[in-house]
């Protein structure tokens, strides 16, 4: 995800640590090109916090990283049980990454549930670390294991390394005042520490965080420290492992990098926009997953002035922020599929009147209340289509965590600029994952160039720019320009209401033609690879790591595969359908079951060939790569 | 209007006529419908109370009411069904410094938007809730309403509706609403001082205006209507008043087992001692004279409630200000932008 690194180079990979299980017992050092480690334990067991600390580090020693939480919709279902699993996956490498990866090559099981659900995950041959303690007769038939995996030989296919994590934690902490649940809570830095010293990391990082963290508390501090370094010390000087690995930093581009999550990266998009335009920032919004977090992060800004309304429902929170950009300022909502459902309404009428908006959709598992922490794309048409009459809106999607703040940015320049609503797709997959972003500068962002109206004698309500076919942006406090918009047909330039036949279809047109143009004010598609080819990979939004870990790894074998991933999902790149025409296949790949290529087919009537999965889970790199195999068996079309 | 310049200081406040607050479009209301009686107590209302005519904000959701805001010449917003207090409250939120006024009905603000109502009253948004209360749908042509008697027939209740109606004035004073009353499309005098004392509030104030619907629900409220009939047919509230009423002023409410009595007051004679006094401050004498029903009692209009409470805008404003005040250094984008998991690469690795 970051620097500069040739396809071919990202992909060399050394095989797992398995693969070495056959060098003779001598604490040789590896040398690896990326690690995939998955952490699982209960809900309570902390596996967020110890997977986000192993990337913290990750980064801070200038491996290229990329995390995804998979945790489950309960808060914390009882212990022990399948339902609590929570598992923090990460990939970190000395090379460019787009994804967290695709399997993990260290599974870390810190009960027999966590095991039973994240073995399919895991191909044999590859290391599970195992805590024996959550092992016993309770969590064996919790998780309804008849024996114990880790005894009957079922795991013979794997490299197993079992510890006592439990047990070791407690006689690392038997001087600590501290109750014994509490010192069990220790258990996740003890396995945090012989990762560390199997992947050759500093402590020094999760040291800082810990005495940061645990300030106030300092009996549980010094038991997170002495935990952290008691799994340090026990992984060096016990057998268990028979080498030890180290994944050299990344070629990175100089400056200031910031681990971000989709989320946070978007709620910060959001906000230097509001600066570089000079507008207040008006969230409403209700909680919901996986989008409550850019809320929340919003509501920390009120020194900065950023107003954030958590309202009654969705609708009033879209209606809200409706009356926030029609008083002036940047109207802002952020939901999840369901929430857009409700507010339909509610664009329609900042469709109508014509006011900025932007309503962020974090999407996941549908319809209905559907996979409400699970990841997918099965909202573009609902975003394209989902209002009554003809209701043409601007859609954008991010393609990653830290594209979040670019995507947002520009969201808020099209909107208050061109006097539309955008919609932004971002998805749970990238909301709650995270990279490291290069952190731009503020003098570097561009500025955005927005007026509001204030000559009463050029002020008509629905005069036109020539240019765009926005409307003025009048707003209530301005002398003069006293005027009602409203949600009924009217005429253009006056805005006087009106059911003349003539009118409706000239202000439709308008309407549409408005967000049409909005491509005018983007660049056009560009292909990665070559701008002709066999086949043309199309996707949109979170699963462009995947497309472009596949993308790369063809081409390095020679196929002329490129790849198209598109930002803007209406208006459409003017060009787009050109750039289809280049290529002699054109594949198409969603989370969903081919919303995009409906679209695509539609508009340019090209043949295409539809990827689709709905899981719940994002693309892995290699279906991606044995999609493009199979589209490039098939004849051109 | 005019705006007068005292000695070359800062202007005066502007004087307007209510013909300031026409705007140039063509009503569109029934002949004879209560809207245009309330439509010009609040144009007159505009005119007295010294904000400049730009600095009005006139919001409506759907129904014969929400056409309002084209009519008055200010800035206006006609919006979605029941969902005008959501789109206020962002309006006034942001902008404190507007006079928000929103005009709705029976079905929009208690039908479908019952929800919103009820957290703009709870929240204290300092927004003016007009709510036309005709107890019918009238745009739709005539279907029951929330408010309707139960019982009534209309033709989506052809056998008669069994709904239990809502009352307005009890369903705000117990959403927590800050001012409530109740006043009468074409008692004019009364309807123009509640509003004016309304636009004083800081806070939500709600006002449930009874309105005649000559088409589909004519004669509704004609016994408050009737200028020569009303005085026997409401109780003006008047604070710190004793509830006296009548055209000879001999009726009283009393209270006896904690439940209100219509009792005969002797000519002459000193209010009994036992007749209620008012008190906008006090909730459940507000709530019980809410229960006054006809025909055993009188229809109270006039102001229920009237207490102090921050407003929720003005809340949202001091919160920023003492936040910003309390950040030592208040963060720019730059530093924003540069915290949590940060580091520095420095050169490319060969």
């Amino acid at each position: 995800m970051t620097g500069e690194v040739s396809p071919s180079e990202s992909l060399v990979r050394v095989d797992d640590i398995s693969g070495l299980s056959s060098v003779p017992v001598a604490r040789v050092a590896g040398r690896l090109d990326s690690v995939v480690i998955r952490f699982a334990g209960d809900s309570g067991d902390g596996m967020q916090l110890t997977g986000s600390q192993f990337a913290t580090t990750s980064a801070l020693i200038g491996n290229d990283i990329a995390t995804m939480p998979d945790f489950p919709a309960e808060i914390r279902a009882p212990a022990g049980t399948l339902p609590g699993v929570s598992a923090f996956q990460l990939q970190f490498s000395s090379g460019e990454i787009f994804t967290p990866g695709d399997e993990p090559d260290v599974l870390v099981a810190m009960n027999a549930a966590a095991l039973k659900v994240n073995l399919g995950t895991l191909r044999h041959g590859r290391t599970i670390i195992a805590n024996t303690d959550g092992f016993d007769k309770g969590n064996l038939s919790k998780s309804g294991y008849a024996t114990n995996p880790l005894e009957d030989g079922s795991l013979d296919g794997f490299r197993l390394i079992s510890i006592p994590i439990t047990t070791l934690t407690m006689k690392a902490l038997e001087e600590s005042p501290l109750a014994k649940p509490e010192k069990q809570m220790s258990k996740n830095f003890y396995a945090l520490g012989v990762l560390y010293w199997l992947y050759s990391r500093p402590l020094e990082a999760t040291e800082t965080w810990i005495q940061s963290k645990f300030a106030k508390t300092p009996d549980i501090c010094e038991a997170n420290l002495t935990a952290l370094r008691g799994g340090y010390a026990y992984a060096d000087a016990s057998e268990l492992f028979d080498a030890r690995y180290e994944v050299p930093a990344a070629a990175q581009q100089p400056g200031l990098y910031r681990n971000i999550s989709g989320n946070k990266a978007m709620a910060l998009g959001l906000y230097a926009a509001s600066v570089k335009s000079g507008l207040p920032l008006f969230l409403g919004s209700y909680p919901i997953t996986p989008a409550s977090d850019i809320l929340a992060e919003l509501a920390r800004l009120k020194p900065q002035g950023v107003i954030t309304f958590q309202a009654e429902d969705e609708i009033a929170a879209v209606c809200a922020a409706i009356g926030a950009s029609f008083a002036g300022a940047i109207g802002l909502t952020t939901t999840s599929g369901p929430g857009v459902a409700l507010k339909s309404e509610g664009i329609g009428l900042a469709v109508m009147t014509e006011l900025p908006l932007v309503i962020v959709n974090v999407q996941r598992g549908g319809p209905s209340t559907g996979l409400p922490t699970k990841t997918e794309q099965a909202d573009l048409l609902q975003a394209l289509c989902g209002r009554n009459g003809e209701c043409p809106v601007v859609v954008l999607a991010p393609q990653s965590a830290a594209d979040c703040f670019d995507v947002a940015f520009e969201a808020v320049r099209i909107a208050v600029t061109h006097m539309t609503p955008v919609f932004v797709l971002s998805d749970g997959y990238i909301a709650n994952g995270s990279e490291p972003w290069l952190v731009p500068l503020e003098s570097d962002l561009p500025a955005i160039s927005v007026h509001h109206h204030v000559d009463p004698e050029t002020f008509h309500p629905f005069s036109r720019d020539p240019e765009t076919l926005a409307r003025p942006w009048a707003v209530p406090g301005t002398p003069g320009l006293e005027h009602r918009v409203g949600g009924l047909e009217h005429s253009n330039i006056t805005g006087n209401i009106s059911y003349d036949p003539q009118v409706h279809e000239e202000m439709v047109g308008l309407r549409a033609e408005k967000v049409a143009r909005v491509a005018r004010d983007f660049a056009p598609a560009e292909p990665f690879g070559d701008s002709s080819g066999d086949l043309l990979v199309v996707g949109w939004g979170g699963t462009f790591g995947a497309l472009r870990t596949a993308v790369n790894q063809a081409r390095s074998r020679g196929l002329r595969v490129s790849h198209l991933h598109l930002r803007h999902l209406n208006p459409l790149p003017e060009n787009l359908g050109d750039v289809l025409a280049r290529f002699s296949r054109v594949l198409v790949a969603e989370l969903n079951l081919g919303q995009l290529d409906m679209v695509l087919r539609a508009r340019y009537l090209r043949n295409t060939i539809r990827y689709s999965k709905v899981q719940g889970q994002p693309f892995r790199s290699t279906e991606i790569l044995d999609a493009i195999d199979r589209a490039l068996e098939g004849d051109p079309q | 209007m005019s705006t007068l310049t005292v000695n070359g200081d800062a202007p005066a406040p502007p004087v307007y006529t209510k013909r300031d607050f026409v705007s140039d479009q063509t009503i569109r209301w029934c002949p004879g419908c209560g809207d245009y009686a309330i439509l010009d107590a609040v144009q007159k209302v505009f005119a007295g109370l010294g904000i400049p005519r730009e600095n009005f904000v006139m919001i409506s959701g759907i129904g014969c009411s929400s056409r309002l805001p084209y009519y008055v010449n200010t800035f206006g917003f006609h919006t979605i069904h029941g969902r005008a207090p959501a789109i206020a409250t962002g309006i006034k939120v942001t902008r404190p410094d507007l006079s928000v006024w929103v005009a709705t009905g029976d079905g929009d603000a208690l039908s479908i938007g019952g929800n919103h109502l009820l957290h703009a009253l709870r929240r204290n948004v300092d927004i003016k809730i007009l709510l036309f209360n005709n107890r019918i749908y009238g745009l739709t042509k005539g279907q029951y309403s929330p408010t309707s008697e139960a019982g009534k027939k209309t033709k989506t209740s052809p056998y008669g509706s069994v709904d239990q109606p809502v009352d307005p004035i009890a369903y705000a004073l117990a959403s927590g609403a800050t001012f409530v009353a109740r006043s009468i499309d074409v008692y004019g005098e009364h309807l123009r001082n509640v509003l004016t004392r309304a636009a004083s509030h800081r806070g939500t104030a709600f006002i449930e205006i009874l309105q005649n619907c000559p088409i589909f629900n004519d004669g509704a409220f004609a016994s408050v209507q009737d200028r020569k009939e009303r005085p026997d047919n409401t109780l003006e509230l008047e604070h710190g008043q004793p509830l006296l009423f009548g055209r000879d002023r001999n009726r009283g409410i009393q209270l006896r087992n904690f439940l209100p009595e219509n009792v005969a007051v002797e000519e002459g004679a000193e209010p009994a001692q036992e007749l209620l006094r008012h008190d906008e401050t006090n909730p459940s004498l507000s709530y019980l004279l809410s229960q006054l029903r006809q025909p055993e009692f009188p229809v109270p209009i006039g102001v229920f409630r009237a207490v102090e409470q921050e407003s929720y805008d003005a809340g949202v404003h001091r919160q920023i200000e003492e936040a910003r005040a309390a950040a030592r250094k208040p963060g720019n984008l730059d530093s924003l932008l540069r915290q949590g998991d940060i580091w520095e690469a420095t050169a490319p690795k060969a």
